[in-house]
């Protein structure tokens, strides 16, 4: 498979893999027809500068290896971000970290930015302001 | 580097070194062309007439009756459109289009060249459903069957899953309404998986036309054959040139069906039985120890080179390539690793819903695989899909 070294590390070895059990903000996406399914669970708090930010993430995914391996990076990429630096981030820019994926895998397999766009709106539904 | 672990015989097989040895002299020494008339011709044309006496032997035939070819997919498409090709010609553009029957678990060879010239309106197709161990129903091939039904194709082993079709019955059905039919139907079955370990007596079997391909039974890549039988109504589909009894024109794969012929040879040293036994151990082994682990396909009508498992909660890419790591081959019927969005035809027509498809992992035994190969495989399947299902967590229950 025409997998980077750095998607197989990321497939390998996940970072913030698991559940957080009173997440602040949660979201499911994928569906099990095309075979990748991601959760996210994050908790937010504030910084210094009275900024929400994202405290901790974590993931849960069924999927294929570029599922995981993008899963794996975006909870990275947006740990200790502020919620609308979070929300900026986008699939392309998930893999282009990762070095790149197989073209194949560029709509079925990326959706981990997706799932923390739709966990932190999650969030900002229930949070009253 | 890292040793290999082999458990795709089902996609290809090595050529066995003293085949490859016997090989050789036809590409530089005895080059020449099986048409020529001069000595280095004959030569090339008696080395193919030894493996077409190999051939018929082992498929109870006439030499007459085996046509050489590139492999099983241009065999499949062969018998099908060659079919096709001969009631065009007898008949004229005017005639009412002919009916075939395949079944819905064929090759995609089978499947798409029925599907391409059903769209392109040449005929009239029905695909057969199988049940959920992959087997056809005789009753239903029964009362498929229309007046105009010409051809009836359905393979003998399925790759993916194993399963072996009833192919003595639908022959012996097929023969008794034939006695009483003025259009005759034409038997065809892709015995690509089965060569190696099943019976392909084709006057035990009943059929009219079946294909092979030599690398899956330890022969080289780019040399394969269809049976027809004598008399069967069929024409070529590809002009100029009179080779292969003017069935199939272009010069023949000499080296390549040399190796077809050893190879048919050394079906008696394929170690079937021996194979079934560690293939046997392995299913037990895996559905005991694996929870939320079963088996696809027919537990016994199943070639004995075979093991396809599906896992809950489990990608089968991602499997594979935890394998691939360990230095394990194998393959999978999910949809990321096909390079298509959905996952294997068969196992969605055993039942399955996708995301059950898309854990599935396929096994295939060979010769050269041993207890140790397979033992290592097992506690390395076991690891991954504990990995793999720690990573999944329980997301899939959202959409129950």
């Amino acid at each position: 498979m025409q997998y980077s070294k750095k998607v197989l590390d990321y497939f390998m070895k996940p970072r913030n893999l698991g559940e957080l059990s009173n997440a602040d903000g949660e979201a499911t996406v994928g569906n099990p027809k095309c075979g990748d399914i991601m959760k996210i669970y994050l908790k937010i708090n504030k910084n210094e500068a009275g900024e929400e930010i994202i405290e901790d993430i974590r993931f849960q995914t069924l999927g294929c290896g570029a599922a995981i391996a993008t899963s794996s990076m975006a909870t990275e990429m947006v740990k200790g971000k502020t919620l609308d630096e979070a929300y900026k981030i986008t699939n392309q820019q998930v893999a282009d970290e990762l070095g790149g994926l197989p073209a194949l895998k560029m709509h079925c397999s990326n959706l981990a930015a997706d799932a923390i766009k739709k966990a932190i709106e999650n969030y900002r539904t229930n949070t009253p302001k | 580097m890292q040793k290999k672990i082999y458990l795709d015989y089902a996609a290809t097989t090595p050529v066995d070194k003293e085949t490859l040895e016997k090989m050789m002299p036809y590409f530089s020494n005895d080059f020449g062309n099986p048409s020529s008339v001069h000595n280095m011709g004959q030569t090339a044309n008696a080395a193919i007439d030894e493996t077409r006496n190999k051939v018929a032997k082992i498929l109870n035939s006439k030499q007459s009756e085996i046509i050489f070819t590139s492999g099983a997919t241009e065999s499949n498409n062969l018998a099908i459109r060659g079919t096709l090709s001969h009631y065009c010609a007898k008949n004229g553009k005017n005639a009412p289009k002919p009916h075939f029957i395949t079944s819905t678990i064929e090759h995609h060879c089978v499947l798409e060249t029925i599907e391409s010239l059903e769209k392109a309106e040449l005929i009239e197709a029905t695909f057969l459903p199988v049940d959920s161990e992959g087997l056809i129903d005789l009753e239903k091939l029964k009362s498929s069957i229309r007046d105009n039904t010409l051809l009836i194709s359905i393979m003998y082993v399925n790759n993916e899953i194993g399963t072996i079709q009833p192919i003595v019955e639908i022959g012996n059905l097929i023969k008794e309404l034939n006695s009483n039919r003025k259009n005759k139907i034409i038997f065809h079955s892709d015995a690509v998986q089965a060569l190696n370990y099943l019976d392909c007596d084709t006057k035990k079997l009943g059929v009219d036309m079946l294909s092979f391909s030599a690398h899956k039974f330890y022969g080289p890549k780019g040399a394969g054959a269809l049976y027809i039988k004598k008399g069967t109504p069929f024409k070529s589909i590809q002009t100029g040139g009179v080779q292969e009894f003017k069935l199939r024109a272009g010069t023949q794969n000499v080296p390549a069906i040399v190796g077809l012929g050893i190879a048919v040879d050394e079906i008696k040293n394929n170690n079937a039985l021996e194979i079934k036994k560690l293939r046997d151990y392995l299913i037990e082994r895996v559905l005991k120890e694996i929870p939320a682990s079963y088996l696809n396909g027919h537990r016994e009508k199943r070639s004995p080179n075979n093991a396809n498992f599906r896992f809950d909660n489990i990608e089968g890419e991602g499997l594979l390539l935890s394998l691939d790591m360990e230095g394990i081959c194998a393959s999978t019927g999910s949809a990321c690793s096909s390079g298509s969005l959905d996952p294997s035809h068969v196992l969605l027509a055993l039942g399955l819903r996708h995301e059950q498809a898309h854990g599935s992992l396929r096994l295939t035994l060979g010769k050269h695989t041993t207890r140790e190969e397979i033992d290592f495989t097992i506690e390395k399947i076991k690891e991954i899909v504990a990995r793999l299902r720690q990573i999944s967590g329980n997301v899939l229950s959202e959409f129950k």
